[in-house]
């Protein structure tokens, strides 16, 4: 299991942004050489996500590259630059099962070539137009290699010529479609960032929302905004306390071979332990409390 | 020879005198005595107030060799000491020593009377600048005296430093000598930088541009101490006085340490009802002020007093009740000011209350925890805050040192690289702050806690802190940025570097050109 509960977009053209990506606390960075870098800067930060990733240790954060859409002049650059140098995944803009498709098969050549494991530079199809939301599950089954979906809802209302709002109404359907295919394909449903880095009341409202129709972690485009957003995905000491419990009451039902048991005068049936072991390796995970 | 720390020192040095080595921070304690002072007496019917400041220096007898002190709580806004220089060039006087507690940037004209031979020696806590810079090329004629603030309180009461006449920069002052600094256009707050050069000085002279009635309330430096009063148009301007809003970082890398570093106070057991602190104005320091705040309100702890210079953000935490009492040597806003001048727990502090460590008792003693910055520390944790990375004087200690010693916890707060430079290196530049005294470094990617302070590494080790040793954190610097070339230097002494007992615990050499 990887805690994804935040992925910090960072410009792919800033190299004292890049130098501390791994440090600033997200479980993810997003080195962007897509909507953050403009034209006339496709080559050097392409050139400088390259070197940052062959040269400066990441130290355990996950690194994801955006790429331009291999619709566009800089994609196809973008993947055989990148890829050689193995982020642990790669986002696509706008993805198809076309462009999944075909991203697979050019990054399986890379990995036969540079002698990477098969398969190991994974996928993040970023849905962001009305058709892409529709035709997820086939974008999804297009290859092995995603192991979550983004949703990018400043390009989807845009294409479904809606406003964008505070409360994010405007995607609900969106965001439970996506929460509840990936969930259906055991991948992460990564929600869109909240574009205003200075509402931090907005931010954490609109991250409750995700997390509670399934979302299971949150794009973020300012450092500033992880830390709310961590507090959102993070089990509750409450919840770690009541996990405990569960657990400790399974092992004593365990040593006197009883099958079902209750905590609380509630019984506890395999969901409940299932979640109570989650909410541990989650806390482990996040460092809330120690193995 | 060398010193404790391996620094290696002439026995002798022109302008200076013999050198004292730096033997450890709490070697030179004991029974001290404090100098005689002689008074011109005032009877009845003198009147202070003089005409001009030329008038005030014959007065004093200026003469050739002298040694004339300033104090810095009007910062890069201040215009008392280019007045004061200025005339005395004019008045044709030669080989001057200014004992400044701190010098900036708008004392550059000093940069001329330093080439004509009107100063020939300086005397500072602090200094940036283009003084500065003049002083680490060799231009002065004696090398520079570099002390912290309680150590030339120190140097003032034992008459290691000798003043002949104090300038007092007096925002409010009646004609007899009452002055304060809350009130005028000039309001800077605390004089508490002041008060030593008062009680200590042969002569004293009052600068002020708010002559008010007789008597000046609130009194912070009295009558008995001043000798002459000259009122001139401006002393400062405001702008450059106050640093206007003091504002939490941005910075996410920043915000980050501070946010560690407050981590490491928690863990450490003192962040608890009784609670004392200080940290600088800016930057990283103040950040971890917010944080420190956050935890406060959020366990209901409350503090006992905050120190140094005082900031808005300091009397913020004060006026929610987070602390009883704050002490100030100097105010960094208008807001302190304000403060100070209404709270009765805002209390004021002379250098010496500060920092002297040859007093009975210093408020940095009482201090819990103590946030520092660094331009580099080296493996043995010693601090360099003097000289930048191209060996040039670019700050000094100002209270670094004397809170460092004082405080229980001492923490340095530093991003582990600055403009492509590690801050960890082998030898620092130039010590500024000994390694005893720091107990604990706090960088973005690591945090290094002194090897004397066991006690403090097993409750760290508790925390999912990213502990490591300063070794393996300078290793981590220079995987990124590899190993700075060395900077070659002259073998002549431009400043010499006092701890705060009087002991001379580096210098600084003139930097090849």
């Amino acid at each position: 299991m990887k805690l994804r509960r935040t992925m910090l977009f960072m410009p792919g053209n800033n190299p004292g942004m890049i130098q501390n990506a791994s440090i600033l606390g997200a479980d993810s960075v997003i080195l962007d050489l897509e909507d953050a870098v403009s034209i006339d800067e496709k080559d050097a930060a392409r050139m400088l996500v390259r070197n940052a990733l062959s040269t400066l240790d990441f130290s355990g954060c996950e690194v994801v590259v955006r790429i331009n859409s291999i619709q566009s002049d800089f994609g196809y650059d973008d993947l055989n630059v990148i890829a050689r140098v193995k982020p642990d995944a790669i986002l696509v803009p706008k993805a198809t099962s076309d462009d999944i498709e075909e991203i697979d098969e050019i990054l399986s050549i890379i990995e036969r070539e540079e002698g990477f494991k098969l398969g190991s530079i994974k996928l993040f199809p970023l849905v962001e137009t009305a058709i892409g939301l529709e035709n997820i599950r086939e974008t999804i089954l297009a290859s092995k290699r995603n192991i979550g979906v983004l949703l990018g809802a400043e390009d989807l209302t845009a294409d479904m010529g809606i406003k964008r709002t505070r409360e994010g109404n405007e995607i609900f359907y969106a965001r439970n479609r996506v929460a509840s295919i990936c969930k259906a394909y055991k991948i992460d449903a990564i929600d869109t960032p909240f574009a205003d880095v200075n509402d931090v009341e907005g931010l954490i409202e609109d991250t409750k929302r995700a997390k509670a129709i399934g979302m299971t972690g949150k794009a973020a485009i300012n450092p500033r905004q992880i830390d709310y957003i961590h507090e959102v995905f993070s089990p509750s000491m409450e919840e770690i306390m009541y996990a405990k419990r569960v657990l400790k009451a399974k092992e004593e039902a365990l040593k006197e071979g009883k099958g079902v048991f209750s905590l609380d005068g509630k019984m506890v049936d395999a969901p409940i332990i299932q979640r109570a072991e989650n909410i541990i390796l989650k806390a482990k995970l996040a460092g809330i409390i120690r193995e | 020879m060398e010193n404790i720390l391996g620094r290696v020192l002439p026995e002798y040095i022109e302008g200076y005198g013999e050198v004292k080595p730096f033997s450890g921070a709490f070697n030179n304690l004991g029974i001290k005595s404090k100098k005689q002072v002689s008074v011109k007496c005032v009877a009845p019917s003198d009147v202070k107030l003089v005409e001009s400041i030329k008038e005030a220096l014959i007065k004093c007898e200026i003469k050739d060799g002298m040694t004339v002190s300033f104090h810095h709580h009007l910062r890069n806004g201040d215009y008392v000491l280019n007045m004061v220089m200025d005339e005395i060039a004019k008045m044709g006087i030669k080989d001057i020593r200014v004992a400044a507690s701190s010098i900036f940037p708008v004392h550059a004209p000093l940069v001329e009377h330093i080439k004509n031979g009107v100063v020939t020696g300086i005397y500072a806590n602090y200094m940036s600048g283009p003084v500065a810079e003049a002083v680490s090329r060799g231009l002065l004629k004696y090398p520079a005296i570099m002390h912290t603030h309680g150590g030339r309180a120190r140097a003032i009461e034992s008459g290691d430093l000798k003043i002949d006449i104090a300038f007092i920069a007096a925002p409010t002052c009646d004609e007899y000598g009452n002055i304060n600094g809350v009130y005028g256009p000039s309001a800077c707050g605390s004089l508490g930088y002041a008060i030593p050069d008062a009680m200590y000085a042969g002569r004293v002279v009052a600068i002020t541009d708010n002559l008010v009635a007789y008597p000046a309330c609130p009194i912070e430096i009295s009558q008995e101490y001043v000798d002459y009063i000259v009122k001139v148009d401006s002393i400062g301007d405001p702008k450059g006085i106050v640093s206007g809003t003091t504002k939490i970082t941005k910075d996410p890398v920043g915000l980050k340490i501070a946010k560690m570093a407050t981590e490491v106070i928690e863990a450490s057991g003192l962040l608890k009802d009784g609670f004392s602190f200080q940290t600088g104005a800016g930057g990283i320091s103040l950040a971890v002020a917010k944080y420190v705040r956050d935890v406060m309100k959020k366990n209901g702890i409350k503090g006992s007093f905050a120190a140094g210079g005082i900031t808005g953000y300091i009397v913020d935490m004060f006026e929610e009740g987070l602390f009883e009492a704050l002490f100030d040597v100097q105010c960094f806003d208008l807001k302190a000011v304000e403060s100070y001048r209404r709270n009765v727990a805002h209390q004021g502090m002379s250098a010496s209350l500060y920092g002297n460590p040859h007093n009975k008792g210093a408020v940095v003693n009482r201090l819990d925890v103590m946030i520092l910055g660094a331009t580099e520390i080296d493996v043995n944790f010693n601090v360099n805050v003097t000289t930048g990375s191209d060996g040039v004087i670019m700050g000094g200690s100002g209270g670094h040192s004397d809170t460092a010693a004082g405080s229980k916890l001492a923490i340095v707060v530093t991003k582990l690289l600055k403009g492509r430079l590690p801050i960890v290196v082998d030898k620092v530049t130039t010590v500024t702050t000994p390694g005893e005294t720091v107990d604990v470094i706090v960088t973005e990617r690591g945090i290094a806690v002194n090897p004397r302070r066991q006690d403090l590494l097993e409750k760290l080790k508790e925390t999912n802190l990213p502990i490591m040793t300063i070794e393996e954190l300078k290793k981590l610097a220079e995987n990124m940025v590899g190993t700075p070339e060395k900077i070659e230097f002259d073998d002549k002494v431009v400043a010499v570097v006092e701890y705060r007992d009087g002991t001379v615990i580096d210098v600084v050499r003139k930097v090849k050109e």
